[in-house]
């Protein structure tokens, strides 16, 4: 019982994430699809999505260095990325990714630079933000399954 | 009764353990789609390449149910693995994409997508996905049975709109079939004879398709019933079953045909009656303009995706050339040479020699049904202008695009215009070919292409005359006027010179895809086969592009049959002898194909970059008889 702080401090910065629009109602599907079948579903989820996106930022990174842009690379690689974001439900993220396409079908390359630098911000808060309320979750976690027997 | 309880029970049972493919590059969205198709309790197997994915679904074509495809992928587009799948193996594909534009979501329906999902997912959309696995096993079961039953000659153009009618049907003899949903896996042939034991599939070859279609065409669209098809066939071990699957796919390969020839924006319409589709486009006048179908070979334009002129002009030509309204048998469609004079095809019913173009695809079009076109051409009184040489102006190339994705067909009821209307648009000479073929992408994607390309522009065809937007409002129409453009094209593409080879297979790939009516109809084998077809003699199909002529990206040359021959009548033989293409020459200017066909345009675009990024014409399997590709029990 000593643990239920705990948990309940994961509860408050879970709610915390959604109603900072940093999570959508999708992170709530990865939520359900854990299981005792799959116990930490939405954390391997969670580090696929970083590691592949890493490649995409990369990816991005580069095509912004050399000009004139390629508008329709920029936006082929931002499409598969915001499908990977909106697939963990990264809202703010996503949002991002999806005013970068924008801007890429309009031609706009200040636009698109700009909206990348704020695309890796948010990027990167997420990912911080997701592995304190991982690492929690996992302190907190064995408590869970014994307080609430599936 | 017994039926709803058993079919209930297998319901009951079958959603679970479904057996699904997933295929994604994105190993995010992968491991969610396999982990949400868990839950739901599927079989799952995931890969993350097209490349695999198709290798494991050829392997062995029984072990999946079902296939969902993210639509972007560095090895393969997702619409290119779709009609590959559709064509191959005629499995249920579901489109995922992040992106939910119409134009994108039109363009999986297009290409035979079952359904298409938008990501992010949730496991409420997958909940229901079984449901196109058992639909498409109905379909198909109701298709032989009605074929057999009840000998309908449209009974399956609707495709979809049968999906009910197929259902009763299917109930009907579902306890005999209680292991069909089984069996099921694969297409609805594979369970042909639920009753008996299971048959070998029977392989639709070059030959076995040509001899259809002659039956076809010499019974006549509207009375062409398994039954007697069978009886001119005379072919050994060939059923009565099997005869009638590949009926139906041929119609709505016609039915594609003219969709995209009509340009109707109708969907709808075509897609319930073939006919109604083809009266419309009889209205156009002469609406010949069936698709040029110009096989060019090229279709790199895709947009001429518009239906190798061998199916659509066999269509047209039926009725002797020209009148089409009866599009008798003759596979022919000549399309005279539609006067396009400024467009005002509308007397003209010409259909504008429909040249087509020695599709390569000459099985395509073999396959397509062409009494099912021709049935609707006649009800189009339009068509009859077959005959009529247009002043040629136009050669409009009438692409027709077949649509064969059953759904599409709809696109035909659209515009009266299979020509139309008049000059329609497509046959106004315009270079562009037909696009009408675009629309012919329906036909799963290549099958629009018709073979024009020649490079040309499908593009051209959207401006198809006047009507073109509504012809092509929905690609679908046109599709449904491709086919009955493609039935003919079968029997054209079959004699058309060889020339159309192998290189030109992209084009002619087009008319495959309208042989394979189901879709499944391998475009790009398919197409190279009905340029082929068209003979020289047959003046229909425009024979075969001229592969040289396809080679620039005109394809409208070989088109612009020359026009101004004024024999349209002779255009059959004339048209054919000239550029080799029958179709209907398009206009360099002639812009025929109406806005919709841009459409269309796209997609035959897109299959034909996909074609192109290929580098082999026929997606390797489908190189050379669409037929063969497709198996049928």
């Amino acid at each position: 019982m000593e643990r239920n702080p705990m948990r309940r401090q994961l509860a408050v910065m879970r709610q915390s994430l959604f109603d900072q629009g940093y999570l959508d109602e999708q992170f709530v599907q990865l939520e359900e699809l854990q299981d005792d079948a799959n116990p930490n579903f939405v954390e391997e989820v969670v580090t696929l999505y970083y590691r592949d996106s890493a490649r995409l930022i990369l990816n991005v990174e580069q095509a912004l260095e050399r000009k004139p842009f390629d508008f329709n690379k920029l936006d082929g690689y931002m499409h598969q990325f915001k499908g990977s974001s909106s697939s963990i439900g990264a809202k703010k993220v996503k949002a991002e990714s999806t005013l970068f396409r924008e801007y890429c079908k309009s031609g706009n390359g200040e636009g698109c630079m700009r909206t990348f630098q704020q695309l890796k911000k948010e990027y990167a808060t997420l990912r911080k933000k997701l592995e304190a309320y991982f690492q929690l979750a996992r302190q907190a976690g064995p408590m869970e399954t014994a307080c609430h027997p599936k | 009764m017994t039926v709803e309880r058993v079919i209930s029970e297998t319901k009951d049972q079958f959603p679970i353990g479904m057996r699904v493919l997933a295929v994604d590059d994105d190993p995010t969205c992968l491991l969610l789609l396999e982990t949400l198709l868990r839950r739901c309790q599927y079989n799952v197997t995931t890969t993350s390449q097209a490349i695999t994915a198709l290798k494991l679904l050829r392997e062995n074509k029984n072990k999946f149910d079902l296939v969902i495809s993210d639509v972007h992928m560095p090895d393969m587009d997702g619409f290119k693995l779709l009609e590959l799948v559709g064509l191959e193996m005629d499995l249920p594909v579901i489109m995922l994409s992040a992106n939910g534009d119409t134009k994108l979501v039109m363009k999986g329906i297009t290409h035979g997508a079952c359904d298409y999902l938008l990501k992010p997912l949730r496991i409420e959309e997958l909940q229901n996905i079984w449901q196109h696995v058992v639909r498409r096993k109905k379909f198909d079961r109701k298709d032989r049975y009605n074929s057999g039953s009840q000998d309908k000659p449209h009974t399956e153009a609707a495709g979809i709109g049968n999906v009910d009618q197929n259902r009763k049907f299917n109930k009907k003899r579902k306890d005999q079939n209680e292991d069909e949903d089984e069996d099921h896996d694969e297409n609805g042939h594979d369970n042909e004879d639920p009753l008996t034991q299971k048959k070998p599939r029977v392989v639709w070859s070059v030959e076995l398709h040509r001899k259809f279609v002659l039956a076809v065409n010499q019974l006549g669209i509207d009375k062409a019933v398994p039954k007697k098809i069978l009886e001119l066939m005379n072919v050994e071990k060939l059923t009565r079953e099997n005869v009638a699957s590949h009926l139906q796919k041929f119609r709505l390969y016609l039915k594609r045909l003219s969709c995209v020839a009509t340009q109707q924006a109708n969907m709808a319409a075509a897609l319930g009656s073939v006919d109604s589709t083809y009266s419309r486009m009889g209205s156009l006048n002469g609406l010949e303009n069936f698709h040029t179908l110009a096989g060019s070979d090229q279709l790199h334009n895709a947009a001429f995706r518009s239906f190798p002129p061998s199916g659509v002009l066999g269509i047209l030509n039926t009725p002797a050339g020209l009148g089409m309204h009866g599009l008798p048998s003759p596979g022919m469609i000549q399309l005279s040479h539609v006067q396009n004079s400024g467009s005002t095809c509308n007397d003209q019913s010409k259909l504008q020699s429909f040249v087509i173009s020695g599709n390569h695809n000459a099985n395509i079009l073999q396959g397509m049904q062409m009494s099912l076109e021709l049935d609707q051409l006649q009800n189009n009184k339009g068509v009859s202008h077959i005959g009529e040489q247009p002043t040629a102006n136009n050669t409009t190339v009438f692409p027709v695009s077949v649509s064969l994705i059953d759904a599409r067909i709809t696109g035909c009821s659209n515009n009266p215009l299979i020509g139309i209307k008049s000059k329609s648009l497509m046959l106004e000479g315009s270079s562009q070919q037909a696009t009408l073929h675009a629309s012919a992408s329906n036909l799963r994607d290549s099958v629009s292409a018709m073979g024009y390309q020649n490079g040309n522009n499908l593009s051209d065809f959207t401006s198809v005359a006047p009507a073109p937007n509504q012809l092509w409002d929905s690609k679908a129409d046109l599709q449904g006027q491709a086919c009955p453009i493609s039935c003919n094209a079968g029997q054209i593409i079959r004699s058309a010179p060889q020339e159309l080879n192998d290189p030109r297979k992209d084009a002619p790939y087009q008319l495959n895809v309208l042989c394979s009516i189901n879709s499944s109809i391998p475009v790009n084998g398919a197409m190279v086969q009905l340029g082929q077809c068209l003979d020289r003699n047959n003046p229909i199909l425009c024979r075969n592009m001229d592969l040289d002529s396809i080679g620039p990206p005109n394809f409208v040359d070989p088109l612009s049959i020359k026009h101004g021959e004024g024999d349209n009548s002779a255009l059959e033989s004339s048209a054919i002898e000239k550029d080799g293409y029958l179709i209907v020459q398009p206009r360099p200017q002639g812009s025929y194909i109406p806005d919709n066909i841009g459409s269309l345009e796209d997609l035959a675009n897109a299959m034909m970059r996909r074609e192109q990024d290929k580098g082999k014409p026929a997606n390797g399997d489908f190189g050379c008889n669409a037929y063969s590709l497709r198996t049928c029990i």
